[in-house]
């Protein structure tokens, strides 16, 4: 591309400081919250509740609460709560990443208007990052908080380490798929990010069952799924049961991810934005 | 205000624009006019510097938009061709949200956009959701946003394409007041009669380069004559009629020959026409008046602006 050392150059002169560059968005933000809050209270609070009823408790009556086969928990409400909040996690940072990008991108063109202004490409990415991360930490924190008087929880600590957990696995999503939103021209291949990516992962990352069930090949695959690491972790943390080298590999591949995620959703909006 | 020399811009292979030399000085009001895929917007986005140039040298403010591109947005004003206005907040809130990215503080933002409100007559529509307003209000809207940094510079690509002669006339005469006030204007537009109305200086621009550069005044004396007689015939048999009459006028001035009427140019046009009934001709419709930047863009591109 002719104009590709440009890019390079008009996105390195972003010029405000990162927190300057997201906060200056905050009050856009705000606007957001306060037109789809109503909306996200029911996808992220009242929905995984019947999950965990219809799931945890009836479902849960008819399996065995055996802690060798349900990888330590002694019921399997206890079982599937963490991976229930780790799925809600993962499916929240898609939603807020797929549609909404498409919709600064081409229908209300917000990213337009804010690129008009001193804000930088990088600015823009991080602030709708935030306001997704924001989402994730409120909707987690409030699923732990109502589940925590079912006893479901092996210490006071467990979920509050869970939490930042699942921030983190939410954001390693958020930012790959954010990446992948701005490189495509329409809307139609988010269905399939749903149906061969957000539903394959969540039935079969360890969620709703031990991975060890899945077979010796399908196990070795479900390792390298990255739902599967915040799945482990957030229910190794919840169970008290927390091996400490393989937690450190779960936190190093969500960060890794992250970061990586970031990088490429950057690049990706430069790439759209700024041709 | 605006200094660039050679300036380029492709997509691909597609050269959008090849190297055009342009100065805009302060206070003036500057134009861009030229047909549909002239490079205009593509001229713009690079001064906006949201679109990387591709060749060339551009300084704006008297900085280079390639390093330091928010230093020069945070003094610009831009009303972009498609309005980038968000359809889910009301008027109010995209005023506001807009001047916050600029980091204003709350207060005069607030202050700021009501004072806008007033100046583009939308006060009384400060609750409405904007995919509610017409398309002259959006456009009103748009150029209250532009002006909520108080910018030195204003660029306004095509500000009333597709609005109503009533609704373009509200916002000439509020750019018209803008420009009063010292700020420096770039509009491009492919209507002549925005041209001349709006524009202290101007280039022609045509397939990406510059056909011409003066006033609105020097390219009409420059590149046209006082009059211009517009001679329209019936429909004849066979051929285009216009073309066979235009052998025998000929030497009655320049000519353009267009599907629907032969233009002449001519210091006097009454004359003219006098001369066209001698040789017996008959046209069904005659009209003499003055020359416009659309008989400049005819001579220098051999095409109408508008088709
Ligand atoms: N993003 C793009 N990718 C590829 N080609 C483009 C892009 N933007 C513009 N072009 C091409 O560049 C040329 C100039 O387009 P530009 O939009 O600058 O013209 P314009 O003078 O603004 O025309 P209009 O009156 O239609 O707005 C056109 O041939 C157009 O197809
Ligand atoms: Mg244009």
């Amino acid at each position: 591309m002719a104009s590709q050392d440009g890019l390079d150059r008009l996105d390195r002169a972003t010029g405000l400081g990162i927190l300057e560059g997201a906060l200056r968005q905050l009050d856009y933000w705000w606007t957001v919250l306060k037109r789809t809050w109503r909306g996200g209270v029911i996808s992220s609070f009242i929905s995984p509740l019947f999950y965990v009823v219809g799931m945890g408790v009836l479902l849960g009556g008819f399996v065995p609460g055996d802690p060798a086969r349900l990888e330590g928990a002694t019921s399997y409400l206890d079982f599937v709560v963490p991976g229930l909040v780790a799925g809600h996690a993962m499916q929240i940072a898609v939603g807020e990443t797929t549609y909404p990008v498409m919709g600064g991108i081409k229908w209300h063109k917000s990213y337009h208007a804010q690129l008009a202004t001193p804000l930088g490409v990088r600015d823009i990415v991080n602030a709708h990052l935030g306001f997704v991360a924001f989402r994730i930490a409120s909707a987690c924190a409030v699923f732990l908080l109502v589940l925590a008087p079912f006893g479901v929880f092996a210490s006071w600590w467990g979920p509050i380490l869970a939490w930042f957990v699942l921030l983190l696995l939410g954001m390693a999503f958020a930012t790959v798929i954010f990446g992948i939103s701005t490189r495509m021209s329409s809307e139609e291949g988010f269905g399939l990010i749903f149906r061969l990516g957000v539903v394959p992962l969540m039935l079969f990352s360890g969620s709703f069952f031990p991975i060890a069930n899945l077979g010796p090949v399908l196990e070795v695959v479900a390792w390298f799924t990255p739902l599967w690491h915040g799945v482990d972790l957030t229910r190794t943390l919840c169970l008290d049961t927390v091996d400490l080298p393989r937690a450190l590999v779960h936190l190093a591949v969500l960060a890794i991810i992250t970061a990586f995620g970031w990088l490429w959703a950057i690049r990706g909006m430069e790439g759209r934005m700024r041709s | 205000m605006i200094s660039a020399r050679g300036l380029r811009k492709s997509f691909g292979d597609v050269d959008a624009v090849k190297g055009i030399d342009v100065e805009v000085r302060k206070g003036e009001a500057f134009g861009f006019l030229g047909p549909n895929g002239a490079g205009k917007s593509s001229t713009m986005r690079m001064i906006a510097t949201v679109s990387p140039v591709s060749g060339g040298e551009l300084r704006i403010l008297g900085m280079d938009p390639a390093t330091e591109g928010p230093a020069i947005r945070s003094r610009l004003g831009v009303c972009p061709q498609e309005d980038t206005l968000d359809n889910e907040l009301n008027v109010f809130d995209n005023l506001y949200v807009y001047g916050r990215y600029f980091g204003i503080d709350k207060a005069t933002v607030r202050a700021r956009a009501e004072e806008l409100l007033e100046f583009v007559q939308l006060t009384d529509k400060r609750q409405a959701k904007v995919e509610n307003l017409s398309g002259g209000m959006k456009r009103r809207l748009t150029i209250a946003r532009s002006l909520v940094n108080s910018p030195d510079l204003l660029l306004l690509d095509e500000p009333t394409t597709g609005l109503d002669p009533q609704a373009r006339h509200v916002l000439w005469d509020q750019l018209f007041r803008l420009k009063q006030a010292g700020v420096t204007l770039v509009i491009t537009t492919h209507y002549m009669d925005e041209a001349e109305q709006l524009c202290d200086r101007l280039v022609v621009m045509d397939k990406g380069v510059i056909a011409a550069e003066g006033s609105p005044r020097q390219l009409i004396d420059e590149h046209s004559t006082r009059e211009v007689a517009e001679l329209r015939f019936g429909i004849a048999d066979e051929g285009n009629v216009h073309e066979q009459i235009a052998g025998k006028i000929e030497d009655l001035g320049r000519l353009e020959v267009l599907p629907d009427r032969i233009l002449v140019y001519s210091p006097d046009g009454e004359e003219v026409i006098a001369k066209v009934h001698e040789r017996g001709l008959e046209p069904i419709a005659v009209l003499v008046r003055r020359s416009t930047l659309e008989d400049v863009f005819l001579k220098l591109t051999g095409r109408t602006l508008v088709d």
